[in-house]
């Protein structure tokens, strides 16, 4: 009888622990397309309203007068210049003949929807910029700053010429490109620096919020205008500038751009806008 | 008498308090400090979570005790080792807990 009982409250732990499976389990798996429901709904639900693709434009889309002034900084855009030295750097010859448009489907021309993928032969989340660098070192070129100057430039060429088509970032049926997505999912959530914030601190919990003298900008749509021309900075940033000096304010000390989280993270923000246009590169305060 | 008496422990109590408070500290306080704050930002960057605050503190320590002021450089060295260990404790602490920030 002894033993009996024990098998039996062995059996049952084991009954409970196969019942309750399923349901941490179906918590944790992964599963993009519930997260990219989920994930816009809430900022519908937010803001209801916005409309879906004025999400793209961040903190103007959450202040009427900020909007206001955005239109007019739109007629003289301060990321003009960078479009003309973006251009011309897309067709200056390397050193062996070739340009960095040659890298590219179409040249380049209306592509950076596309960015991020994941790449299964590198077996690893390919951005934009990194594609760029990749170009450069490929025909004996030094690879570009990622945060700023020639890669904002190209890149704000590059988006420029694809403002309107949606964001079309794909999962692959590869285990490796959703445990990337996975890894960029946790890095946005997860808390760090001293003041212990994550990226959702600000761009899920606050958005339409100040942050001192900004406005903080949405989650959904937020790499939609990169690279973008922020006043702050006086001059052009790329998604790598952004994320790192994020980091920074929150008083963690940053990775190196392009490092395997800021990618896969990328990724995850990509994916989850999944459906809004580009709009960059954009302007902010 | 027996008020002076109770009067001059008082003071002397005091002063005790004062120079322990005080106790200056010495290269080998500042040796011992910096070690473990080293070792601590070795962690947190090998978490790939330093705080920008403990990195900055070691480097202040190494400047104080550069300049002989081996009581600042203690101080900050252990700021700096406080803050690292606070930095482990955030990874740690979140490397389940995010998921309670995740919009599902």
């Amino acid at each position: 009888m002894r033993r009996f009982s024990g098998v039996a409250i062995a059996g049952l732990a084991v009954a409970v622990a196969l019942l309750g499976a399923p349901f941490a389990m179906a918590a944790d798996t992964p599963n993009p397309p519930a997260d990219l429901k989920a994930f816009q709904k809430y900022f519908k639900d937010k803001f209801p309203k916005v409309k879906f693709e004025d999400f793209v434009n961040g903190p103007y889309s959450m202040d009427e007068g900020l909007y206001k002034q955005w239109k007019e900084k739109e007629e003289f855009p301060p990321y003009e210049f960078a479009l003309d030295f973006g251009k011309e750097l897309m067709a200056k010859p390397f050193k062996n003949g070739k340009t960095l448009a040659d890298c590219f489907p179409n040249k380049g021309i209306g592509i950076r929807q596309d960015y991020p993928h994941f790449d299964a032969k590198q077996g690893k989340v390919i951005t934009l910029e990194l594609a760029v660098n990749q170009c450069r070192e490929a025909n004996g070129e030094q690879p570009y700053s990622y945060v700023k100057d020639e890669m904002a430039a190209v890149t704000a060429y590059m988006a420029y010429t694809s403002r309107g088509k949606v964001f079309d970032v794909k999962i692959p049926d590869d285990p490796r490109a959703l445990a990337a997505y996975e890894n960029g999912k946790r890095y946005f959530y997860t808390r760090r620096g001293q003041l212990n914030f994550s990226c959702a601190t600000c761009h899920v919990q606050s958005p339409g919020e100040r942050i001192r003298a900004e406005v903080l900008a949405p989650a959904l749509g937020i790499l939609n205008a990169m690279p973008i021309y922020r006043s702050e900075w006086s001059g052009m940033g790329t998604t790598s500038r952004r994320f790192t000096s994020c980091n920074s304010q929150v008083r963690a000390v940053p990775l190196k751009p392009q490092d395997e989280e800021y990618r896969d993270l990328e990724y995850y923000l990509s994916y989850v806008s999944n459906g809004l246009p580009i709009s960059g590169p954009g302007a902010r305060p | 008498m027996s008020r002076s008496l109770s009067a001059l422990a008082v003071v002397l109590t005091l002063a005790g308090f004062a120079a322990s408070a005080h106790a200056a500290s010495t290269e080998s306080d500042y040796k011992a400090a910096y070690a473990a704050a080293e070792s601590a930002n070795a962690e947190a960057h090998k978490l790939r979570n330093q705080w920008t605050t403990a990195v900055s503190a070691l480097k202040a320590a190494k400047m104080a005790a550069e300049a002989g002021d081996f009581d600042k450089a203690t101080a900050q060295a252990k700021k700096s080792e406080q803050l690292s260990k606070a930095a482990i404790f955030q990874t740690n602490e979140q490397k389940e807990n995010w998921k309670l920030m995740e919009i599902r």
